[in-house]
């Protein structure tokens, strides 16, 4: 019989919801079969903590005395975009200090950017403000250097326009003859080494692969906070290949998430550094899923051995979109530390903590269980495959130079 | 008598050169090879351990130098700030040898000082910059 989600939130105030992991439920389905596990079982949850590139942070410092309206904004030496109402910041992730060499002297090390940044100010470190301003009649100040800590700003919540991505590449370097530097790590020449980045059976949108439990509203955890999805994500695309149990065989579903990042923790919460690529945050990320049916728990069972992944040259085939995947290989063996490509053995190496996602999944139950983290039922869900909608690339229309008439 | 540990740092174009062998010959050193990798590079890794006259080494090693391999003593280490780490796992091909490893069952990585050669090669590989140098 279907379940609703009052139902289920009655069950979690009473404290008797049955909540368990994503990875209990593969044995539970296995040994007590769908229908059963279905009955039973009301709320899996799922998790993941990665390198999440489109993160960042609103922030509200309150008005100086006299009052600036920030035209630039640095925190911490990083640019920080002001062109919003006069006291509010937007910090990106990936943005590189200010002065920082980049890859002049390649590979760069980016040691510092706005991931940094955030993870500071989650931290509860004091973060340098600098801002200039061109002055006008209501905002007559030009200048401002201050110490900002998040105690003392209006609102500072994470908004992440694309995290938690459904599936992903497997990197490798196949025609480079030198080490390449991207956002999947370094990879080795001749095929060294393959790089992945999920969760696999952890992971949250490849427990729900049509979506069926997430949207607008759905309650999140979000880097320790309860959070929310307020949107699909950038680059959402619902209608890449699936295989017959739903997984999609690439990169697909994305979400746009929110949270006080006041409230967040710095363990879930952290700058990184990709040698000669730039920099970006690790977000952690969990989604409950409600079992409504006996379908949406058949999804949650999915298995590492029943998802694949495409491998991707990043040294020709990512970079210049040439060539389709070189093959695709499952979960289970990426995590067995090593794969075959071509006849050979290749080792593999994550960007995705496994350990963390694991943390992350279980730590959710623990706050379901407890009756802390109620489940929010989304006002509408993200579009699925229905929708027709796909991932398109830029169509570029070179711009010709206007040839005027005494020209 | 001296004793040594040594990292060989051989080019391409050196790898098959038997430079060891020209080494332990001239400067009548013995050696034993620690350990053979070849890191991302596609360099040739070589942890030796010299034992022979105190010059002899030190000539030995100016030598290998002149031929384009790079030297570098087993001095510092490789330490890793286990607060820092994510346990991602990105590190484990990169470093040449089993120090950095992971647990195929549990999925945990697991860092064995006493495998570690200090090459670095880790410490800007690893995002939270968890590891580093320490002297
Ligand atoms: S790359 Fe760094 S964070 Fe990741 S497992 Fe290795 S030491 Fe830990
Ligand atoms: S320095 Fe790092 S990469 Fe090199 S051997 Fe030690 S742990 Fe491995």
């Amino acid at each position: 019989m279907p379940k609703t989600y009052e139902e289920i939130n009655a069950k979690i105030k009473a404290g008797e919801a049955v909540v368990v992991t994503a990875e209990e439920i593969i044995d539970i389905v296995e040994e007590e079969g769908a229908a059963k596990a279905a009955e039973r079982v009301d709320v899996v949850t799922t998790g993941t903590f990665a390198p999440m590139c489109s993160s960042g942070a609103f922030l509200n410092t309150g008005h100086a005395h006299p009052r600036l309206k920030i035209q630039k904004a640095w925190l911490n030496d990083v640019n920080a975009y002001a062109g919003l109402a006069a006291v509010d910041l937007y910090i990106g992730a990936t943005e590189a200090t200010e002065d920082d060499p980049l890859n002049r002297d390649h590979p760069g090390d980016f040691s510092y950017g706005g991931g940094h940044v955030i993870e500071d100010l989650v931290a509860g470190k004091d973060v340098r403000l600098k801002a200039i301003a061109y002055g006008t009649d209501c905002y007559p100040r030009k200048k401002l250097d201050t110490w900002i800590n998040i105690e003392d700003l209006n609102e500072a919540f994470l908004c992440n326009p694309r995290n938690a991505y459904q599936n992903y590449n497997v990197a490798v370097n196949v025609h480079a003859d030198r080490p390449i530097y991207t956002y999947m790590g370094t990879l080795k020449p001749e095929i060294g080494n393959a790089n992945y980045c999920s969760a696999g059976q952890l992971s949250p949108l490849l427990n729900d692969p049509y979506y069926r439990t997430i949207g607008i509203g759905t309650r999140i955890f979000l880097g320790g906070a309860q959070g929310y999805v307020f949107w699909q994500g950038t680059q959402h695309n619902p209608t890449v290949e699936r295989l017959e149990n739903g997984v999609t065989k690439a990169g697909a579903g994305t979400l746009s998430v929110v949270g006080d990042l006041k409230a967040m923790d710095q363990r879930w919460i952290r700058g990184v550094s990709f040698h000669g690529y730039g920099v970006s945050l690790n977000v952690g990320l969990g989604i409950p899923i409600p079992v409504l049916d006996e379908d949406i728990v058949r999804f949650t069972a999915v298995r590492d051995e029943d998802i694949v992944a495409p491998i991707v040259d990043y040294s020709r085939g990512y970079p210049y979109s040439e060539g389709g995947p070189l093959g695709h290989v499952s979960y289970a063996e990426l995590k067995s530390g090593e794969i075959e490509i071509d006849g050979r053995t290749v080792e593999t190496g994550a960007l995705s903590s496994y350990p963390e996602a694991q943390k992350i999944a279980q730590l959710l139950k623990e706050q379901i269980e407890a009756g802390e983290f109620l489940l929010g039922r989304p006002v509408e869900l993200i579009p699925s495959v229905e929708s027709g909608l796909t991932f398109k690339g830029l169509k570029e229309r070179p711009v010709e130079e206007e040839v005027t008439a005494d020209g | 008598m001296a004793k040594t540990r040594v990292v060989f740092h051989y080019p391409r174009t050196l790898i098959d050169v038997p430079v060891v062998s020209r080494i332990a010959r001239e400067y009548d050193l013995d050696f034993n090879i620690l350990r053979a990798n070849i890191t991302p590079d596609a360099e040739g890794l070589l942890v030796l351990e010299l034992a022979g006259d105190a010059a002899e080494i030190t000539r030995a090693l100016e030598w290998a130098n002149a031929q384009g391999v790079s030297t570098q003593a087993l001095e510092k280490d490789v330490v890793r700030d286990d607060d820092e780490c994510t346990q991602c796992g990105v590190c484990v091909t990169i470093c040449p040898t089993d120090a950095l490893r992971k647990d195929p069952v549990t999925q945990e990585v697991l860092f064995t000082p006493d495998d570690c050669v200090a090459c670095e090669l880790c410490v800007p590989a690893c995002p939270p910059r968890a590891m580093a140098v320490a002297f």
